[in-house]
C-alpha cells in the first residue's frame, strides 16, 4: 500500500528551524588563517630543501644589481679599486654610515675601530685595528671590497648591507680613522681653547 | 477535590534551578573567555622547542649585538626575517666552535639545508603587517615584542589580538619614540613628556584622522 505523502505544514516546519544554525557552525573553519599560499620564511613540503623562499637560480643576477662599469656597484673603476666615493659625501651619509657600522661592524671591530669589540673581547677573536697605516692609506674602494666579499676569516656582509650603505660605512670608517689621527692644527682657535692647548 | 500535583516547595526548586542554570551558563562563558585569553590558547610567555636553544639574553643583552645584525631586513621590508646560517657562522666559525648546541648550525652550513626555526609570532594570513613602516615611524621593537633582550628562550609578549593593534593605531602618541631609540630595548617612551610625544607624532606625520583604524589598513 502506498503511504500518502506527508504534508509539511507550518508547525512541522518550525520544528526544523534550528537547522540553519548548523550553517553558522559550518562557517567556523580556519582555512582563512592559513591560506594556501606561501609566506616568507614558511616551510615548504614541495621543494626538496624545504624552503618556500627560493634562492635565485645559480648564475643569475637581479635586474639593476649588476653593472660592470658602475663604481657604485662594483667598487672598482677600470679594474682598479675606486679611490673616490661614488656617492656625494654629506653629513647624513656619515650619520647613516655610523648606524650601519655600529650594527654590523662594531661587535668585532669596536665602536672606534680599534679591533676590541665585545666579540673580540668575550669570544675571543683576533680582530685587526682599522687604524693601521696600511688601511689608512688604502683606496676607499677597499672597504667596499671587504664588506662585499669578506677577507680571510671575515665573512661577506653583501647580503645584509646594500651597495649604497656599504659606501656609507666606508665613508664612516674613513671618518673614524681621521678621528684617531686628528691634528691639533685643524681645530679652530675656540676649540683649541676648550681643550686647553695653544 | 483534585490531587495536589506539585509539592509545597516546588516554587523554591524552580527559582533555585533557574538561578543555577544562569550561573552555570555564565560560568561556562567565563571559563571559555578565560581560556581564550590564557597562555594555553595565546602562547604568551610559552617558549617553543627550537633546533638550537638561541638566547636573545646572551646575544642582545650581554653581547650587545644590534637587532639588524640578524634581522637585517626589518627597516626595509614587511618581514624582519630570520638570520641565515651564514650570519651565525660569521661569529661561530671562530667562537664557541665546539659547542654541541651549535651542531645543527654547522650541519646546515655544510649541507646548505636551512635551520628551520619555529615561528613565535604569527598573524593569521588575512592580516597585513609591515615592519618597515612601524620602524620608520618611531615604534620600537620593545613596544610589540616586549623585553626580548631578557628572554633566554624566545616567547610571545603579545597575543596579537586585533584590539591591541587598534589601541596603538588610535593613540600612537603613547608608544612613539625618537627614531634613534627604536632598537634600544631599555628605552621607555613614557619617560618622555606627553607634549614631546605629540610633537613626534606630528613630525613623523603619523595620520591621526582615523585612517589607521580603517579596516582596509590591515585587511587588504
Ligand atoms: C664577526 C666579526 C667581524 C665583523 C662583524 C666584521 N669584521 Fe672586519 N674583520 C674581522 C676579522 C676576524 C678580520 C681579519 C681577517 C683576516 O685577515 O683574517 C677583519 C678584517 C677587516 C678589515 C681589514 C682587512 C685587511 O686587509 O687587513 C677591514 C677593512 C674590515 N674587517 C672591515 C669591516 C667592516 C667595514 C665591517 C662591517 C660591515 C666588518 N669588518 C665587520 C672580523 C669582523
Ligand atoms: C645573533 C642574532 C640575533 C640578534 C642580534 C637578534 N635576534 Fe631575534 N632571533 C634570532 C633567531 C635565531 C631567532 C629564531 C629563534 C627564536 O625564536 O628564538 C630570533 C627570533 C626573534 C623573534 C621571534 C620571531 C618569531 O616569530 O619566531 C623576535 C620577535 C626577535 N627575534 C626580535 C629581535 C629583536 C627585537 C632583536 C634586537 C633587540 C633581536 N631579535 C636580535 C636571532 C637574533
Ligand atoms: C656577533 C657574533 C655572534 C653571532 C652573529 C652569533 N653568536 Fe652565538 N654566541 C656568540 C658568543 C661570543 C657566544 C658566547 C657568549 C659567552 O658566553 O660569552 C655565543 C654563544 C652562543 C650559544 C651558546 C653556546 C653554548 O655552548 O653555551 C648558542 C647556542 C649560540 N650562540 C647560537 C647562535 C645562533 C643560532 C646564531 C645565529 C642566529 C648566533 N649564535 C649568532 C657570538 C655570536
Ligand atoms: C607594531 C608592532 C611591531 C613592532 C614595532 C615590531 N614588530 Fe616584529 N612582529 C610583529 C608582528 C605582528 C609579527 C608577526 C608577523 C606575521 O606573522 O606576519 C612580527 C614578527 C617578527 C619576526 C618574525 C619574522 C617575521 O619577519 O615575521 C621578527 C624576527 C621580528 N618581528 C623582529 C622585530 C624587530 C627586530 C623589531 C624592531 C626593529 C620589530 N620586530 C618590531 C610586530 C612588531
Ligand atoms: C605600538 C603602536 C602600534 C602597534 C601595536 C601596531 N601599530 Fe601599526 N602602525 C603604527 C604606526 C605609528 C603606524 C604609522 C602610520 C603611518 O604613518 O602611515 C602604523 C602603520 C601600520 C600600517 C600601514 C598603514 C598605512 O597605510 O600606512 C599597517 C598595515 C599596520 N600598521 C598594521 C598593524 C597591525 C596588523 C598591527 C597588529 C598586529 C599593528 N599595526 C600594531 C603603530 C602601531
Ligand atoms: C590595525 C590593524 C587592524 C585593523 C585596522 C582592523 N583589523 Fe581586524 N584583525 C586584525 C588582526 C591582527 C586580527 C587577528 C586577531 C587574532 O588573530 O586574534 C584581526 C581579525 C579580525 C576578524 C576576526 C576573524 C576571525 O575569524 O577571527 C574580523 C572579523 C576582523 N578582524 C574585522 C575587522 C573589521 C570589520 C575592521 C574595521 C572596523 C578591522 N577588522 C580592522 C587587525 C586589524
Amino acid at each position: 500500500m502506498v503511504q500518502p505523502a506527508r504534508k509539511l505544514n507550518g508547525s512541522r516546519l518550525v520544528r526544523f528551524a534550528w537547522l540553519p544554525l548548523c550553517l553558522v557552525l559550518a562557517a567556523c573553519h580556519v582555512d582563512m588563517y592559513d591560506q594556501p599560499r606561501y609566506q616568507p620564511n614558511q616551510v615548504s613540503t614541495f621543494f626538496r630543501d624545504g624552503r618556500a623562499m627560493r634562492p635565485p637560480v645559480e648564475n643569475t643576477v637581479a635586474i639593476g644589481s649588476f653593472d660592470p662599469d658602475s663604481a657604485l656597484l662594483t667598487g672598482k673603476v677600470n679594474g682598479e679599486l675606486a679611490s673616490e666615493l661614488p656617492v656625494e659625501l654629506t653629513a647624513e651619509l656619515l650619520e647613516h654610515g655610523r648606524t650601519r657600522y655600529d650594527a654590523y661592524c662594531a661587535p668585532c671591530h669596536g665602536i672606534a675601530g680599534d679591533g676590541n669589540g665585545v666579540i673580540a673581547y668575550r669570544g675571543p677573536l683576533q680582530v685587526p685595528s682599522l687604524h693601521q697605516d696600511r688601511l689608512r692609506t688604502v683606496a676607499i674602494g677597499y672597504f667596499f671590497e671587504v664588506i662585499t666579499n669578506g677577507v680571510n676569516r671575515m665573512y661577506s656582509y653583501a647580503n645584509r648591507i646594500p651597495p649604497e650603505d656599504r659606501w656609507a660605512v666606508a665613508a664612516y670608517v674613513r671618518a673614524l680613522q681621521l678621528s684617531q689621527y686628528a691634528d691639533v692644527n685643524d681645530l679652530s682657535a675656540e676649540e683649541r681653547q676648550q681643550l686647553g692647548v695653544k | 477535590m483534585s490531587a495536589q500535583i506539585f509539592p509545597r516547595n516546588a516554587n523554591a526548586i524552580v527559582w533555585v534551578s533557574i538561578l543555577g542554570l544562569v550561573l552555570l551558563v555564565g560560568g561556562i562563558v567565563a571559563a571559555l573567555v578565560g581560556l581564550y585569553l590564557s597562555p594555553w590558547f595565546t602562547d604568551v610567555g610559552v617558549p617553543k622547542a627550537q633546533p638550537v636553544p638561541f638566547s636573545h639574553k646572551h646575544h642582545v643583552d650581554q653581547l650587545m649585538i644590534d637587532c639588524r645584525y640578524c634581522h637585517a631586513t626589518v627597516e626595509r621590508a614587511a618581514h624582519a626575517g630570520f638570520p641565515s646560517t651564514d650570519t651565525c657562522m660569521s661569529c661561530h666559525s671562530q667562537v664557541w666552535t665546539n659547542s654541541p648546541l651549535l651542531q645543527p648550525v654547522r650541519d646546515s652550513y655544510r649541507t646548505g639545508d636551512p635551520v628551520v626555526w619555529r615561528r613565535i609570532y604569527d598573524l593569521p594570513d588575512f592580516v597585513y603587517f609591515n615592519h618597515s613602516v612601524h620602524v620608520a615611524k618611531g615604534i620600537g621593537c620593545a613596544s610589540c615584542h616586549g623585553r626580548i633582550d631578557q628572554q633566554q628562550l624566545t616567547a610571545k609578549a603579545q597575543p596579537l589580538f586585533m584590539g591591541w593593534c587598534l589601541g596603538c593605531h588610535r593613540n600612537p602618541e603613547d608608544n612613539v619614540r625618537p627614531r634613534d631609540e627604536v632598537f634600544n630595548m631599555r628605552f621607555d617612551p613614557l619617560t618622555l613628556p606627553l607634549e614631546e610625544r605629540v610633537k613626534l607624532v606630528e613630525s613623523y606625520q603619523i595620520p591621526t584622522d582615523g585612517r589607521l583604524t580603517n579596516c582596509y589598513t590591515c585587511h587588504r
